[in-house]
């Protein structure tokens, strides 16, 4: 993608699964969906992602499963290629290369060996016209094979999945399209078309939305815009037809399904409310609401048993055909961005606005989301033009204890409606727990806000329209006698009546600098003494940012033009670069600050220390157009990089989000190899859902296998322990009647259960302690000795590992000292 | 400046009354419908459904039901009585009482030759149908409980009953109760209530269809009395069940207004076992639907709120024209309202009384379009009732104001009336002739001299009308000797010719001079609906049900030039689509090519002298016109000048002073006089 360099953009997770919809497996346990260029296994029943099949090149646009067997899958992806996997072991089987951007597949019983699929018009490459064809899956034993062979069946259909339906047991094919109903019937070779008036007299919007058939009668239903559902019959004719109408969405009808034996049609829109409608009784309906964002598809899964709904944020609901809810797979939600992007502190997870209302806590290490805060705590009506609260700013403190938010209403109106938020969050009940509202905080909208980052105040300063800057203190309220501490206004600041546009603490939380215009002001945060302003014309400061580390002095700032970056101990200008900048970002735990520049089109990405006006690392054309947001994830563990271009990368990644709201970060050869090396083919045992616990447990079951077969001299010393699998099997497997006495079998069960105690107390600590050694660099020496002394019991125990005593330790050392940042030297070096 | 001063009239509170039953005759495609008050109307499907009849009803009378058995139209009511209705003349036959309390329901048997009527005291009553009456036969066994609705199996062996609660079936030739189906009451507060069967259907595959009050359409097989399927159509009551003639459809009746159709269709394409599905629902009335019917290619319904709505079904009309319109008949077909273009004086015709109101004056001329200040307000100069139970079916009031007469089905009145100033004076004509003693429609010739009373078989009375009274002349017979009832009358300006039209579509023209019938205009396959003598060229100009105008020259026998250009050139296809038909035509006697007509939506100036409009005109082109430079505008003018700023049109017509009356009914008015419908909940309420 980029130089040979090795570093590479990649999208990293926060896929849409609900681009396509979803299928079930045939025994209800497995969810399949399309998910960027992968097919992700969910199970059923714990909501975790088992398999991820790899290998298409493009957007995956279909999953279905292999009519003739039911433990296979095909997929459809815009690569021009339909693959064929076992899902159950996520192999690929097969490759059958079309060579023509594939955007739906459907498949039936009745034809095998031919896959429909929707592709463009052979014409026109990239026209709007897209036909249904047959194509034949030839049957050879090459894992790739070419399947050239194919018949048009339809032509002008939409590529929306939704819009072509096969019918009952394959017999015809139901395609809609603006106001026309085509229905082919794959006997007769004959096509009917019925064609809706452009409009009623009450002005209804007559188009077809979406389409599903019966499977059992010669039934067709359609959505419409208008919010109606139609239900089509004896479609054989001519003049004939005739269909009857029902009416409840009061929009756009999203998403049609039968049910497995078309007892029940189940329809969903934006009004996020599944429909289930009684096929025999038209009349009678049920519903299930508040599911979350607009319902895109709907699908049920063979036996009947479970139904699922995608939803436009990103969102499948797994739901019991009983219309109860069972398990929710939520991704990254991608709406309106109002706030920047933060590192949750505590869980290192990506903030950002969620579903309406709300503040999303993603975790971009498991691609999931963690939780959804409600910020609002309001209702959300699903309908177009409603002016609703919505979160529009939102800040953590340093530690993570507290955290603000800004929600708004009316913007485009004149009477704007604003609350400032401020949330702490609870040991306790592991969540943010609503502190203070303070409603109106600013007479305007509040622009910017930002906690100091000093330890001993808790403090918050907001700037906003109404040409004030407003700092906010935690203390204790003298008036109440209420226990815990609420935050209240401290100081209210302005600057020649201008607006205040950005606000920013230098990092040992002394100086506070906020932007008026053309006008850096430089506060002192304990006095709120106006210290110095620095001014650079012409155009507004767009963005303001201090240094850190060694290059706290720093103050950088940017406008429509200009980079500019200020020594606060000179108060003089240090350098400028004419740069389009259109995001600043300082890395919280680097010296490292990176910009990115629109240009031409595409944005560019400089990494630089605001020391030196030389950039550390640049890169042209990160992505098409701009970049909205970005954000510095500290790494879990530091990468040791020793290419100096990339050291930029060792402690923090880079997050950031474009124009087309795709999540971006840079990757390094070295931890793409190491990812591929990690990857391991899970091994799922039929009878248990894979959950996190059941892989711990059968980590420690591989454990303790391992150490029974190699430890055999180890038994000597040790109590044997019960075996558990075989009481447990003993006691399940046994007829009851045969069965001793339950007091009798207790005691052994209780045994079975517990986790076995290898009886010396060294045996159990060193894990934990090599762990702890790890992470922490400052053991003291009697601890380095219990570890000499840990190591000798191991040698004991097994001979193969005996590495050197003192080149270990050695190997700590040297690793420590790599580790530490001598960047200071650098500094020192330079000044 | 206008053109005219408008007298725009809102005081004719006219209200039609809600429609109970309708039956549909297959062979001559008529449909009777009977309203509330007891009139019964006769529309023809084949003509456009034009209202040819109105038989007047009368007081006390509450038709619940009618029935066709040929030719013949019988009606039975909560009176107890069977009517059979006189067709031709518009009036009552006879009567005869089914000693069994109020009649729910009277049906005919598919043969023709029996009528079933069910009775309060919960007999089924047979009668026989015989050449000139019908004769008690006997009573079906007895239940407990009335008897609602009524359906014979097509065979005519068997025949079902619908009552409270339960649904009977009866072998006809024994008498005997043979099956009993019990039908369900609703849930909730309706448990307690009985449930009405309010309608059953027989079909000839042995399936029972039944509507009832728990808003249940239920499927049952009358072999074994089980229920099929049970379809909730509605929350409120199930009112009225059609089943068109191949009996492949079903229409319903609900009292939420509603028409939802079934269709019997096979559930697997190519398959023989069919079932009923529910497929359309039509929501045209605001009020209970209270009888339903499958005609051919249209399902025809009417209820509480007086309107006769005909739904063509798409899907069984070959082309797009007259028949694949939505039809919503509100106002009769004829005139309720009489003018004396002299006198300004204004005669509406109410069921039980008439109203004589002069037209108000007011100050000289505005510009186009503005309202003028009223100098004098209109004023009801007479309010008269009528004795009797019988409704009046036709008025009139003369030319100089100066007689009004009207006729009732038994009785002919002449009034003369004096008008000075303020002080209103009405005698009755006491001697009339003895041939005046019933009339289809009245006539005054131009200069009130003349009075031409409408009778049976075609014929017109004339009589002389001086101070002294009223004096027979004698009687105009036409040459066809039809036995149709007259339904229009014009006489022309000169007093010379006289016009008739009947229902058979036949037009007279007579000779007053001479008193002998002139010529018979050829006869036109629609009927008239509105026609008069054009007062200089004494040419009659006639309007048809289905659109069609044509103009016959009376002096020549012959149809006029203008009316063979008519067509030859064909109407402009928005003029044919119209659906309702010009009740009025009257002339301005300051411009003899200007014709004006009206019907229910507009009225229209028909200027001879211009070109036709084609195809491909624009055809309401009055306001583009007006926009337009002077020379443009001759270019696009046509014949057609058609005005729709009115409301809902009953009467137009153009006085001696220029100045044009326009009486309107708004409907929102009609509408606003209903009872309440049944609440429904409306989305976003």
């Amino acid at each position: 993608m980029v130089e040979e360099s090795g570093i590479r953009v990649v999208r990293c997770g926060g896929n849409k699964i609900s681009f396509r919809a979803p299928i079930i497996s045939k025994d209800s346990r497995f969810l399949l969906c399309a998910s960027g260029d992968l097919v992700k296994v969910f199970s059923t029943s714990t909501e975790e992602c088992v398999h991820v099949l790899e290998g298409h090149t493009g957007q995956v646009t279909g999953v279905i499963l292999n009519p003739t067997n039911h433990l296979q899958v095909y997929s459809c992806s815009a690569d021009g290629t339909i693959r064929l996997w076992d899902f159950i072991d996520g192999i690929l089987i097969k490759i059958f290369v079309c060579g023509w951007p594939i955007f739906s597949i459907y498949v039936s019983e009745k034809h095998v060996g031919i896959a429909f699929i929707t592709i463009h018009m052979e014409s026109k490459k990239h026209g709007e016209n897209f036909q249904l064809v047959a194509l034949h899956l030839p049957k050879v034993p090459e894992q790739e094979v070419e399947a050239r062979e194919m018949s048009a069946v339809l032509c002008n259909i939409s590529s929306n999945p939704g819009s072509t339906a096969m019918g009952r047991g394959g017999e015809y094919v139901a395609s809609v399209m603006g106001r026309q109903l085509t229905v082919y019937f794959f006997k007769k070779l004959k096509t009917y078309r019925f064609s809706l008036k452009a409009t009623d007299k009450k002005g209804a919007k007559n188009a077809f939305t979406c389409v599903a058939c019966h499977p059992k009668d010669d039934c067709i239903a359609t959505g419409h815009e208008d919010g109606k559902i139609r239900l089509w019959r004896n479609f054989n004719q001519k003049k004939e037809y005739t269909y009857s109408t029902q009416h409840w969405h009061h929009d756009a009808v999203g998403t049609l399904c039968f049910t497995t034996e078309g007892m029940h049609l189940l329809s969903g829109g934006v009004e996020s409310v599944l429909v289930q409608w009684h096929c025999e009784e038209v009349n009678k309906k049920d519903f299930l609401p508040r599911l979350g964002g607009a319902i895109s598809h709907i699908c049920v899964s063979p036996d009947g048993q479970m139904y699922s709904t995608s939803h436009l944020d990103n969102k499948i609901n797994i739901i019991h055909c009983s219309l109860k809810l069972s398990a929710v797979i939520q991704g990254l939600v991608k709406g309106n961005i109002w706030t920047d992007l933060m590192i949750d502190p505590r869980t290192r997870a990506l903030v950002m606005n969620g579903r309406p209302g709300h503040l999303q806590f993603y975790s971009l290490q498991q691609d999931k989301q963690l939780y959804s805060l409600d910020i609002v705590q309001q209702e959300y009506i699903n309908q177009e033009g409603l002016d609703q609260f919505e979160v529009m700013r939102a800040a953590f403190s340093v530690g993570g204890t507290w955290l603000a938010t800004v929600e708004e209403r009316g913007r485009c109106t004149s009477d704007l409606e604003s609350s400032l938020k401020l949330w702490v969050y609870n040991e306790k009940a592991q969540s943010f727990e609503l502190n203070t509202t303070i409603t109106a905080a600013h007479q305007d909208r509040i622009m910017h806000m930002c906690f100091s980052p000093s330890t001993e105040t808790t403090m918050l300063v907001t700037t906003a329209w109404d040409n004030q800057f407003k700092v906010w203190l935690l203390g204790l309220d003298s008036d109440t006698q209420k226990e815990h501490a609420s935050w209240s206004c401290d100081y209210v600041g302005s600057y020649h009546g201008l607006q205040p546009t950005n606000c920013c603490f230098s990092s040992d939380g002394s100086l506070l600098a906020v932007s008026f215009k053309e006008v850096v002001t430089i506060w002192s945060s304990d006095t709120w003494e106006l210290l110095t302003t620095l001014c650079q014309p012409p155009g507004p400061i767009r963005e303001l940012c201090f240094g850190r580390l060694s290059c706290s002095k720093y103050l950088l700032g940017t406008t429509a033009k200009n980079l500019f970056c200020w020594n606060l101990l000179t108060c003089s200008l240090e350098w400028s670069t004419p740069m389009d900048v259109c995001l600043l970002r300082s890395d919280p735990l680097s010296e490292n600050v990176v910009a990115f520049s629109l240009h031409s089109g595409n944005t560019d990405l400089f990494v630089f220390r605001p020391s030196e006006p030389r950039p550390l690392f640049t890169q042209k054309a990160v992505c098409g157009g701009k970049v909205q947001r970005c954000v510095f994830s500290p790494r879990e563990e530091p990468l040791d990089s020793c290419d100096e271009r990339f050291q930029w990368l060792n402690r923090s990644r880079l997050y950031f989000l474009t124009e087309l709201m795709e999540l971006l970060t840079f990757s390094t050869k070295a931890e793409d190899e190491r990812i591929l090396n990690s990857r391991k083919q899970l091994l799922v045992d039929d009878s248990v859902a894979v959950t996190p616990f059941y892989l711990l447990l059968g980590k420690h079951r591989q454990q303790q296998e391992e150490k029974q077969n190699s430890g055999v001299s180890q038994a000597a010393d040790r109590v044997q322990p019960p075996q558990a699998s075989v009481a447990i099997k003993e006691l399940l497997h046994t007829p009851a009647h045969v069965l001793p006495a339950a007091s009798f079998l207790c005691s052994m069960f209780v045994n079975s259960l517990l986790i076995s105690n290898t009886g010396s107390r060294e045996g159990k600590e060193p894990a934990e302690q090599v762990e702890e050694s790890e992470k922490e660099e400052d053991d003291s020496e009697e601890e380095m000795e219990t570890h000499d002394y840990e190591q000798e019991v191991r040698t004991q125990g097994s001979v193969e590992e005996a590495p050197p005593l003192l080149s270990k330790a050695e190997e700590k050392e040297l690793r420590r000292v790599r580790k530490t940042d001598f960047s200071w030297v650098t500094n020192l070096a330079s000044s | 400046m206008g053109e005219f001063n408008v007298h725009r009239v809102r005081f004719f509170d006219y209200m039609p009354s809600a429609i109970r039953a309708l039956a549909f005759q297959p062979q001559r495609e008529r449909i009777a419908v009977a309203r509330t008050d007891g009139t019964v109307e006769i529309f023809n499907r084949a003509d456009c459904f034009f209202q040819e009849k109105v038989i007047p009803g009368r007081q006390q009378a509450a038709t619940e039901a009618l029935a066709w058995v040929g030719d013949r139209l019988f009606s039975a009511g909560l009176n107890g009585e069977i009517i059979e209705y006189d067709l031709d003349n518009n009036k009552t036959k006879y009567t005869i009482d089914a000693y069994g309390g109020p009649i729910w329901s009277i049906t005919s048997n598919k043969q023709g030759t029996h009528l079933a009527v069910g009775c309060e005291d919960g007999t089924v009553k047979l009668f026989e149908v015989h050449e000139d009456r019908i004769q008690f036969e006997r009573n079906l066994a007895k239940q407990k409980g009335r008897i609602i609705s009524l359906s014979w199996h097509p065979s005519g062996s068997k025949i079902v009953a619908g009552m409270m609660d339960v649904i009977h079936i009866f072998d006809t030739e024994t008498g005997q109760s043979v099956q009993r189906l019990l039908v369900d009451r609703g849930v909730g507060t309706s448990r307690s209530q009985e449930c009405v069967v309010w309608s059953v259907v027989y079909l000839s595959d042995g399936t029972i269809i039944s509507g009832d009050s728990a808003g249940k359409v239920k499927m049952w097989d009358s072999r074994t009395g089980t229920l099929i399927k049970s379809h909730q159509v509605t929350k409120w009551d199930v009112l009225t069940l059609s089943v068109s003639q191949d009996e492949t459809s079903l229409a319903v009746g609900t009292s939420e207004g509603h028409v939802v159709q079934f269709q019997f269709l096979s559930m697997v394409l190519g398959q023989e076992d069919k079932e009923w599905v529910r497929t359309r629902t039509f929501k045209n009335h605001t009020h209970d639907v209270r009888a339903v019917l499958e005609v051919n290619t249209a399902i025809v319904s009417g209820g509480m709120d007086t309107q006769f709505v005909v739904r063509p079904l798409l899907d069984k009309i070959d082309e797009r024209g007259q028949a694949s319109a939505l039809r919503n008949i509100q106002f009769p077909h004829r005139r309720l309202v009489s003018c004396a273009r002299k006198a300004g004086l204004l005669l509406f015709q109410y069921p039980g009384h008439l109203e004589l109101w002069r037209l108000g004056e007011s100050e000289g001329n505005g510009m186009f379009g503005s309202v003028l200040t009223v100098k004098r307000k209109p004023e009801k100069l007479l309010h008269l009732k009528i004795k009797g139970e019988e409704h009046i079916c036709c008025s009139a009031v003369s030319p100089c104001g100066g007689w009004i007469a009207y006729s009732t089905v038994a009785s002919f009145r002449l009034y003369r009336l004096h008008c000075e100033n303020n002080n209103v004076s009405i005698i009755k004509v006491s001697k009339l002739p003895k041939v005046l003693s019933s009339a289809n429609q009245i006539c005054f010739s131009s200069d009130s001299s003349h009075l031409f009373v409408a009778s049976t078989c075609s014929s017109v009375h004339v009589a002389i009308l001086n101070q002294s009274g009223c004096k027979f002349v004698c009687t105009l017979k036409p040459k066809s000797g039809s036995g149709q009832a007259i339904n229009l009358l014009a006489a022309s300006e000169d007093g010379k010719w006289l016009a008739s039209a009947n229902s058979d579509h036949e037009v007279q023209i007579y000779n007053l001079n001479k008193m002998k019938p002139h010529c018979t205009v050829p006869v036109h396959s629609s009927g008239v609906s509105a026609m008069a003598i054009h007062p200089t060229t004494n040419n009659l100009f006639m309007v048809h049900a289905d659109q069609q105008l044509t103009e016959y020259s009376v002096e020549k026998k012959q149809y006029t030039d203008w009316s063979r250009q008519v067509q030859r050139h064909g109407l402009h296809s928005l003029w044919l689509e119209r659906d309702t038909p010009v009740t009025n035509v009257t002339f301005n006697p300051k411009n003899p090519a200007h014709i004006v007509l009206h019907d229910m939506y507009m009225f229209c100036i028909i200027d001879q002298t211009l070109p036709l409009p084609d195809q491909r005109s624009q055809f309401y082109n009055q306001l583009t016109l007006r926009s337009m430079p002077e020379k443009e505008r001759k270019k696009h003018s046509h014949a057609f000048k058609m005005c729709k700023i009115f409301k809902e049109l009953l009467f137009v017509e153009l006085m001696e002073d220029q100045s044009l009356v326009v009486v309107e009914r708004p409907l929102m008015d009609i509408t606003a006089q209903l009872p309440a419908p049944v609440r429904q909940k409306k989305f976003a309420t």
